[in-house]
């Protein structure tokens, strides 16, 4: 057997099998789906509490930031959480000692992480295109998803960090990925520009990159701009993320190596 | 299998290997350094082919031992090797070469067998058909039925569990098996059933096996070499029947590992910091 052919084989098997978990946890799926529609659309509604002139423009302005902020966020909570979950199932000694490079590994729970954010994502933005009767037929969808693309990289790159914690520390990593999380959602202008936030605060959303991909998205949709105008963002995005993944991996592997030292991959027996 | 072994190369060759793990807990107002030496110094030289059993009391480093085998545990001193490749510099190749069965049986609770199986066997590249149908006929063998490969783990009994757990490392046609207390927990005819598909698996499938037990009659009924461990180092290396011979005093193979264990010093070490 081809050597490609086995680490892809060993690639979809990981997707695969977390479609399965999904669907043993359908009920739970559901409910989550549900509430985060619901809180998309609260947090659409601000915008029609606004004078008619601003209503359209804020309640695009604040659905972008919920959609977007649910799609980096399920990317980055995913990936962060694949260690935790197995550990806590206790398959991740069987996981990581199969013969397959952890490159491809991290890559099948990367690759499942941006299938099920994007189904989750368009779901929730055709019930807001119903609720809202919002009409965006200016936008630039294909620069949109230009940035979608690249902004799933550099998340990739934080979501391989925070997955890192857990091999570390069992509980406290897991805590920290949550704060990780909402210290992103603070400082990235995701229901607001970032000029509101205090001095001390602005400086940290240059360094999220969902900030530029909030940005980029808006240019995009709300003002409809053409695909040209993006794509020296979009380029720093993709940049950003061919730094941050490799840095991402080289110190997930880092810590594996640790853990083995350590003998902290275990959970007990 | 494309990792050729070359011929006359042993099965696992052990030399001075040794782990300390260090647990810091906070007690209070200053923090505690649990110093605990599972393995030290072992030495091992194990033939293709062979089955070896190790026995030991709880806490005497068999499956920390097994772990750097199968290398999940990197060795603090030491080197091990397996089929002549280092489990350091060779990790990957050495990988294709063994599994490992854990006491704990270790799923997915919420997914079926099959699907766990799918899981297990795709991540070493074996085609799903193929790994279903050994599965059925390996879990036939084994005397689980069909109809439980359909059902959540979590509903299995900790035996069915453990018969799975059993199919899931042959499924990738393993030439060391590392098995860790694979039949605690099973009924003594379910015991009997995978002693004899040990028996068969290396017998069909020229495999090396390491078994780690607290079941005495197993033992002797499986092993060819027994190794007995305490705190940590070898106590003892022989075929049961000399084990038996030398320290049995003609009262079998439990009485040796009485007398050869038989003390209750912790091998554990305070130190604070
Ligand atoms: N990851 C770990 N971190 C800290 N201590 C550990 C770790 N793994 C094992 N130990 C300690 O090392 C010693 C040997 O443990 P090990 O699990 O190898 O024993 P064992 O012979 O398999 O016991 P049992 O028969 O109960 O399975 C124990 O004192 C245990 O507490
Ligand atoms: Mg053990």
């Amino acid at each position: 057997m081809i050597a490609v052919e086995r680490e892809a084989r060993a690639l979809g098997s990981i997707v695969r099998r977390n479609f399965h978990l999904i669907r043993r946890y359908a009920g739970w799926e559901v409910v989550f789906l549900f509430y985060n529609v619901i809180n998309t659309l609260t947090i659409g509604l601000i915008g029609l509490s606004l004078p008619p002139g601003q209503r359209a423009h804020t309640v695009v302005f604040l659905a972008i930031g919920a959609l977007l902020w649910n799609f980096l966020s399920i990317l980055f909570q995913e990936i962060s959480n694949a260690v935790s979950w197995e550990r806590w199932e206790g398959t991740i000694e069987y996981s990581f000692m199969a013969p397959i490079h952890r490159l491809t590994y991290l890559m099948g729970v990367c690759l499942y992480a941006v299938i099920y954010g994007l189904v989750r994502t368009v779901v929730i933005l055709i019930v807001v295109m119903l609720f809202f009767h919002v009409s965006i037929q200016r936008a630039d969808w294909i620069g949109a998803l230009v940035v979608l693309t690249a902004s799933a990289l550099p998340f990739i790159g934080l979501g391989l960090m925070g997955a890192v914690l857990p091999l570390l520390s069992t509980e406290r990593g897991a805590q920290a990925t949550q704060i990780i999380q909402g210290v992103l959602l603070l400082v990235s202008g995701v229901y607001y520009p970032v000029s509101v936030l205090p001095g001390w605060l602005r400086w940290m959303s240059y360094g999220s990159p969902a900030t530029y991909t909030l940005q980029a998205s808006r240019q995009a949709i709300l003002g409809g701009r053409a695909l040209s105008s993006l794509v020296g963002i979009s380029l720093e995005l993709f940049l950003s993320g061919f730094i941050l993944v490799p840095i991402g991996l080289f110190i997930f592997q880092t810590a594996e190596r640790w853990a083995m030292h350590r003998g902290t991959l275990k959970r007990n027996g | 299998m494309d990792s050729k072994i070359s011929e006359g190369v042993s099965a696992i060759e052990c030399h001075g290997v040794g782990k300390t793990f260090k647990v810091v807990q906070r007690n209070k107002w200053h923090r505690v350094a649990t110093i605990t030496h599972a393995v030290k110094g072992i030495d091992l030289v194990l033939p293709r082919h062979q089955i070896l059993g190790v026995l030991g009391p709880n806490g005497s480093g068999k499956s920390t031992l097994i772990r750097m085998m199968a290398t999940l545990l990197i060795p603090d001193e030491g080197t091990i090797q397996v089929f002549g490749l280092d489990v350091l510099a060779h990790r990957m190749k050495v990988r294709r070469l063994i599994n490992r069965v854990s006491v704990e049986a270790s799923f997915f609770k919420k997914l079926t067998a099959r699907e766990n199986l799918a899981y297990a066997a795709g991540l070493y590249g074996v085609p799903n058909y193929q790994a279903q149908k050994d599965a059925t006929r390996i879990l036939e063998r084994l005397g689980l039925a069909r109809e439980k490969l359909v059902v959540p783990l979590e509903n299995l009994s900790r035996g069915q569990q453990q018969k799975i757990a059993i199919a899931r490392a042959l499924l990738t046609s393993p030439t060391l098996m590392l098995l860790d207390e694979p039949t605690t927990g099973l009924d003594p005819t379910s015991r009997r059933e995978v002693q004899d598909f040990v028996l068969q698996v290396r017998q069909e499938h020229d495999a090396t096996i390491l078994i780690t037990t607290h079941d005495m009659p197993e033992a002797e009924r499986l092993c060819d070499q027994i190794a007995i461990i305490d705190e940590g180092r070898f106590v003892a290396y022989a075929s049961p029947e000399e084990l038996v011979k030398k320290w049995g005093e003609g009262q079998g193979l439990e009485h040796a590992f009485f007398r050869l264990t038989g003390h209750n010093l912790d091998n554990q070490e305070q130190e604070s910091s």
